[in-house]
């Protein structure tokens, strides 16, 4: 039986169990991978300490710093249930093993939204993606969509419009990314901005061939013939382990109050799953560290 | 026992393509990387053979693996966590 047991390998987990470790718990890090959203996000110039740093070097940073304390951690391991079971909580991964623990600690993130329109899981990987940063090379001298009209949308066009040969923007909003990226990308020659379309459907058998969009404002349908979609519409949280248990919002994400108190004794969350508004490292960094500290006090008080 | 034959298909910019190539260098590895943004020939071989455009993809002995799956390498490479 662990003391704490802290779901999630980001900025929050990472934090969290560093603080673990100077509380001299018995604790568990479980995780599918270190560092998170931050492994994709190219350039950070809004961490304290630095004042540029790319992602997964920060990532790597905190790495360093966790794993030079005595805690144990399990990577490449996804959670799929957090339960009440006796004096604690019982902690089941994908794999089937189990995890028994006095507290836990959920800080699982959020991950890319789905489109959910038909052809979009079929043609996953073949054409759809989700990470521009990643795959944008691939698609060099052809004909790109990238759905979205937020910063990670204006982010994936002024990348990839370096390799495609012509890059479609489609938002269904008008374009809410910061007015400096949206400035950078209308000076390219190979941009179309269609704002206020929607994306009905994703056309192809084995490879992307095309999207199926909408006018909202004239309700006139197209096809656009594309090899790939960029899809970038925003993210959602990893908060399916705990439905049920915790309160969750509209939105799926753990609500917590400001102790990172779920209302179930025993279990906190924090960082990018929670309801707390800005989604920012700095922030998560802050939560996790906070969630521990309160769930310390919670077996402090179970012992005496 | 046989060193494993790891091939990694990659881009400079992709951060998880990095982390396949940290995770294996970590852990004493030996691998051999092909760049697919500019060698459109292994970028083709490499939609040849799983279909996919996307990356990391990684190889171990003819068993492949698309992004970046810690727990795949780690029970491919016989390494404990």
């Amino acid at each position: 039986m662990y003391e704490a047991i802290i779901v999630g390998g980001g900025p929050a987990g990472m934090a969290a169990a560093v603080y673990a470790a100077r509380k001299m718990l018995k604790s568990l890090l479980i995780t599918k991978d270190i560092g998170g959203q931050v492994n994709q996000t190219a350039a950070v110039e809004n961490y304290m300490g630095y004042q540029f740093i790319q992602g997964p070097e920060l990532m790597a940073k905190f790495e360093e710093q966790m794993r030079r304390f005595p805690i144990d951690i399990q990577t490449g391991k996804v959670v799929r249930s957090v339960s009440s079971s006796g004096k604690g909580f019982e902690v089941t991964t994908d794999q089937g093993d189990v995890y028994h623990g006095k507290a836990v600690i959920i800080a699982t993130g959020k991950r890319s939204r789905q489109l959910n329109v038909p052809g979009e899981k079929a043609l996953v990987g073949r054409g759809v993606t989700y990470c521009a940063i990643c795959d944008g090379p691939l698609f060099q001298q052809m004909t790109v969509a990238v759905i979205g009209g937020g910063n990670s949308a204006l982010e994936a066009v002024n990348d990839v419009i370096k390799y495609a040969e012509q890059v479609y923007l489609v938002s269904l909003t008008p374009l809410t990314a910061d007015s400096i990226l949206i400035e950078k990308a209308r000076n390219a020659p190979n941009l179309t901005v269609l704002t206020e379309y929607q994306t009905l459907e994703i056309i192809g058998a084995d490879r992307v061939q095309g999207i199926k969009v909408k006018s909202l404002k004239t309700q006139e349908a197209k096809v656009l013939a594309v090899q790939g979609v960029f899809v970038e519409i925003g993210l959602v949280p990893n908060s399916d382990l705990v439905r049920g248990l915790a309160p969750l919002n509209e939105a799926g994400e753990v609500v917590v109050n400001c102790a990172n108190e779920t209302g179930v004794p025993g279990l906190y969350a924090a960082g990018d799953v929670t309801a707390v508004p800005e989604k920012q490292i700095v922030v998560a960094a802050g939560e996790g560290s906070k969630a521990l500290l309160q769930a310390d006090r919670y077996l402090q008080r179970l012992r005496s | 026992m046989a060193a494993k034959q790891v091939k990694v298909y990659s881009t400079p910019t992709c951060p998880w393509c990095l982390k396949t190539k940290k995770f294996l260098g970590d852990n004493k590895v030996a691998f051999e990387n092909f760049d697919v943004a500019s060698d459109k020939q292994a970028r083709e071989e490499m939609v040849k053979k799983s279909g996919q455009l996307v990356v990391p993809q990684v190889e171990i002995d003819g068993d492949l693996k698309i992004g970046y799956d810690e727990g795949w390498l780690r029970q491919k490479l016989d390494l404990t966590s």
